[in-house]
């Protein structure tokens, strides 16, 4: 078996842990597994070294020319950090980072804390389509009286958001 | 407020006016926050890193909460001083190594600090007594609500608050507990331990966090994700998985004290012993020794209120803290002679340790 890292030398080290039911392994020869840390197998470092791997598989794949059009960061400039240029990166590498991000975490959606001036928004936006629905369905009905309240309250909203 | 009041106070999470967690030390939640479209700490010129300061500086220092608080530039903080703050647990290590462009906000109480410009540009932290994750965090939550009014967070509907580090991308919270496990450690059950914790997916450092030791046998536990759960449950995750720490701890506990009291009362001994009489004594020496002298205090060894003088030695016999008081630089060796010095001052008047009431075990075995 090979080097999960260098992929030149025979790999010697074998690791095996399962996070949240899935099993991750990883094979390293001598040399990587002292460069990583890993002497020992029990430790906690398995995590921090699957990051790392995925960073550098990431690399192959992504175009290494491509910079963000915000802090001029490139992907190699990530395999060398591990830390992205800017919060613009995460649009800019998206495809790179997306199965990276995947892998690293519970889930790939946020459910947690919004801030509120975007709360406000996004609650408005789910309202205004809920809203506009019911135009659609009070012209239908050619419930004319509705719709013509229903087109203000619409009109309110999107001034608010603008 | 100048960097020796900090000293002169332990922070709240060490005093023991609020009582005390026999397993739990401290809770701490953090949040990372940046800047929209502005570059991450790591990546920003220095001029940038400067502007960005300029812009986050002001919002913090205005701050209800951290008014009458601390507030300086790392490169107005000598390296002994950003040290003390390390070993407080009030900035990071990697902090630590910041100067131009880098600034620390700590309210008066030593509950809340605020790096600017770390990893990301904010990371606010939080830190209490005991187990209290969800309080702790509402008290970050709070100045992070009040700071967003005023400054443009880096946040995406899908992967939520954006990180420098995709590993904190999502909630960027990191919520963890520093517990005292001696008995698990004591026991041989300690790696066991680790391994099932780490199996579901939460994280087991050392005391000063990532790639650090365990000494003194105290470990932070806390959450390795932070996207596709609210903080809520992230909270509830961690806080299943240390009740059920701390019922191991106190199984433990027990087991040691019915099964192999002698043992017990032998490294309770022995910890007294060396503290009140050695004249040279190493940080991690002093830390080991002093959490057996916590977990004599915890079975009765010793009264519950000793551990004033205890939780007060954890602090000041730390490298910086010790080289601080001194005021002077010193060498390794002055240092473990100055250590031992003040530890045998302060447990001058300790009572020697005395095995009655708690320690069921002991009559028992010796009857047999």
């Amino acid at each position: 078996m090979i080097c999960d890292v260098c992929k030149t030398n025979t790999a010697t080290v074998y690791l095996t842990q399962i996070v949240d039911g899935n099993m991750k392994k990883i094979n390293l020869c001598e040399s990587c597994s002292k460069d990583k840390g890993v002497s020992d197998p029990t430790g906690f470092a398995l995590a921090d070294l699957l990051l790392g791997l995925g960073e550098s598989q990431q690399v192959e794949q992504g175009p290494p020319t491509e910079h963000c059009p915000v802090c001029g960061f490139t992907q190699a400039d990530f395999k060398k950090t591990g830390r992205l240029g800017c919060s613009e990166c995460y649009h800019t590498f998206s495809e790179g980072l997306n199965s990276l991000i995947k892998a690293m975490h519970k889930g790939t959606k946020h459910s947690g804390k919004v801030p509120a001036r975007l709360f406000r928004h996004l609650a408005r936006s789910g309202q205004l389509g809920e809203l506009r629905r019911n135009l659609e369905e009070a012209v239908s009905k050619e419930d004319y009286e509705q719709a013509a309240d229903l087109r203000d309250k619409i009109r309110q909203l999107e001034e608010g958001l603008s | 407020m100048k960097i020796a009041a900090i000293l002169a106070t332990p922070g709240e999470w060490l005093s023991t006016q609020h009582g005390h967690h026999p397993v739990v030390i401290s809770s701490r939640v953090r949040l990372a926050r940046n800047l929209a479209k502005l570059p991450f700490p790591g990546w920003a010129k220095k001029t940038e890193r400067i502007r960005i300061l300029d812009e986050i500086r002001p919002e913090v220092d205005g701050l209800d909460q951290m008014q009458g608080g601390f507030s300086e530039q790392l490169n107005e903080l000598s390296a002994l001083e950003k040290q003390v703050l390390v070993e407080r647990h009030l900035i990071s290590r990697e902090h630590a190594a910041k100067g131009m462009g880098s600034a620390v906000v700590i309210d008066q109480a030593q509950r809340v600090s605020i790096m600017i410009n770390e990893e990301d540009h904010l990371r606010m932290q939080s830190m209490s007594f005991g187990l209290n994750l969800q309080k702790t965090f509402e008290s970050v939550d709070e100045v992070d609500t009040a700071l967003e009014a005023h400054l443009d967070f880096a946040f995406d509907p899908t992967l939520g608050y954006l990180t420098a580090c995709p590993t904190n991308v999502g909630t960027g919270m990191r919520a963890s507990a520093m517990v005292h496990l001696p008995s698990l450690v004591l026991s041989d059950q300690i790696n066991q331990v680790v391994n099932s914790i780490n199996k579901i997916g939460l994280a087991v450092r050392g005391l000063y966090g990532e790639g650090t030791e365990a000494m003194g046998n105290l470990f932070q536990v806390s959450n390795q994700t932070t996207l596709g759960e609210k903080e809520g449950q992230i909270i509830e995750r961690l806080n299943k998985v240390i009740e059920t720490l701390i019922q191991r701890e106190n199984q433990a506990r027990e087991n040691l004290l019915q099964t192999k009291s002698t043992m017990l009362a032998d490294q309770v001994g022995r910890a007294y012993g060396i503290l009140t009489h050695a004249h040279s004594v190493s940080s991690k020496e002093a830390l080991n020794l002093l959490s057996v002298m916590r977990l004599g205090i915890d079975l009765g060894f010793f009264p519950e209120d000793a551990l004033v003088v205890i939780n007060s030695l954890l602090m000041e016999t730390q490298p910086a803290h010790l080289q601080h008081l001194s005021q002077q630089k010193l060498s390794a060796e002055e240092r473990d002679q100055l250590r031992a010095e003040i530890v045998r001052k302060k447990l001058k008047n300790f009572p020697k340790p005395h095995n009655t009431n708690k320690l069921s075990g002991g009559s028992a075995a010796e009857s047999q």
